[in-house]
């Protein structure tokens, strides 16, 4: 079994180059929640079509490759309190900030934005904050 | 040729999500677990995804995208309420369950059920943030 940082990193890479493919492209932010909220919201509903071509792909590759990594498993809880709970949590609080894992993280950071790095500092210290409390201290998850 | 960029841009950022293991909660909750058995595999998905952005950055000062007018402006300095707060929620909601949104969708197609759930809860919580906005005219920090 190789090593799993480089799948990481190549997986890293990959969402890199889908970030780059869609700036050079379109001039747009490769940011997951704000494509997704934008649809939900109708705030995006001018490039709807643009929106979804973009998730259509998010959606169906892994789809293509799942037969090729049979092995993988998500270990998604299936716990529907937890679900519900996270999926509120993640929505409101990504269309609040304006940004998630890509669109702050990885578009944000690499252009020395500060609202990227602090988003991401407050979500990194926050989901650690979680795992620690529902973990390791109320042992739910 | 828009559409064509945009679904080249998410056939990668799936493959790239889907082979990295962004898409494993337990993965996830693995790196996010700083106080226990931390696994640092996710810092390599950052670091590499930020490579290519940055020379995209890099590259674009001067120059025009394919299809459209201009690159993104500057991104704005003010940091504010509501981002400080949506990234303290959403980091909840990211370590409670172990998936932000590129990976909730990724995962959907092979995941089972219980990422329909997420995901439906996901869209609720993002419907529901205009109204909370309204409601809550302090959080914009007006």
């Amino acid at each position: 079994m190789e090593p799993e940082w480089i799948w990481g990193l190549a997986g890293g890479l990959l969402i890199g180059l889908g970030g780059a493919v869609l700036l050079w492209g379109n001039g747009r932010i490769m940011g997951a929640s704000g494509i997704v909220g934008g649809l939900v919201d109708g705030s995006g509903r001018a490039d709807w079509a643009d929106r979804l071509a973009f998730l259509a792909g998010v959606f169906g590759m892994p789809l293509l490759l799942y037969p090729l990594f049979t092995e993988v498993d998500t270990h998604i809880s299936q716990n529907l309190t937890v679900l519900v709970a996270a999926g509120l949590l993640v929505g409101i609080g990504t269309r609040l900030a304006n940004g998630c894992t890509s669109g702050h993280g990885v578009c944000g950071i690499s252009r020395f934005s500060w609202r990227g790095i602090v988003a991401t500092l407050f979500y990194l210290l926050a989901g650690g904050v979680s795992v620690l409390l529902f973990r390791h201290i109320w042992g739910i998850i | 040729m828009r559409l064509l960029f945009s679904l080249f841009s998410g056939l990668l950022f799936g493959a790239g999500l889907f082979i990295s293991g962004m898409t494993d909660t337990t993965k996830v909750q693995g790196w996010l677990d700083i106080f226990g058995a931390w696994d640092p595999t996710l810092a390599f998905v950052l670091g590499g995804a930020i490579i290519p952005m940055f020379f995209a950055w890099r590259l674009s000062t001067g120059r025009r995208p394919v299809t459209a007018a201009q690159f993104p402006p500057p991104p704005p300095v003010k940091i504010d309420r509501r981002l400080a707060i949506g990234s303290l929620l959403f980091g909840a909601g990211w370590g409670l369950a172990g998936l932000c949104p590129g990976p909730a969708i990724a995962s959907l197609g092979y995941g089972g059920v219980f990422h329909w759930v997420f995901f439906g809860a996901m869209l609720v919580g993002m419907g529901l943030t205009p109204y909370i906005l309204r409601n809550f005219p302090r959080l914009s920090g007006a």
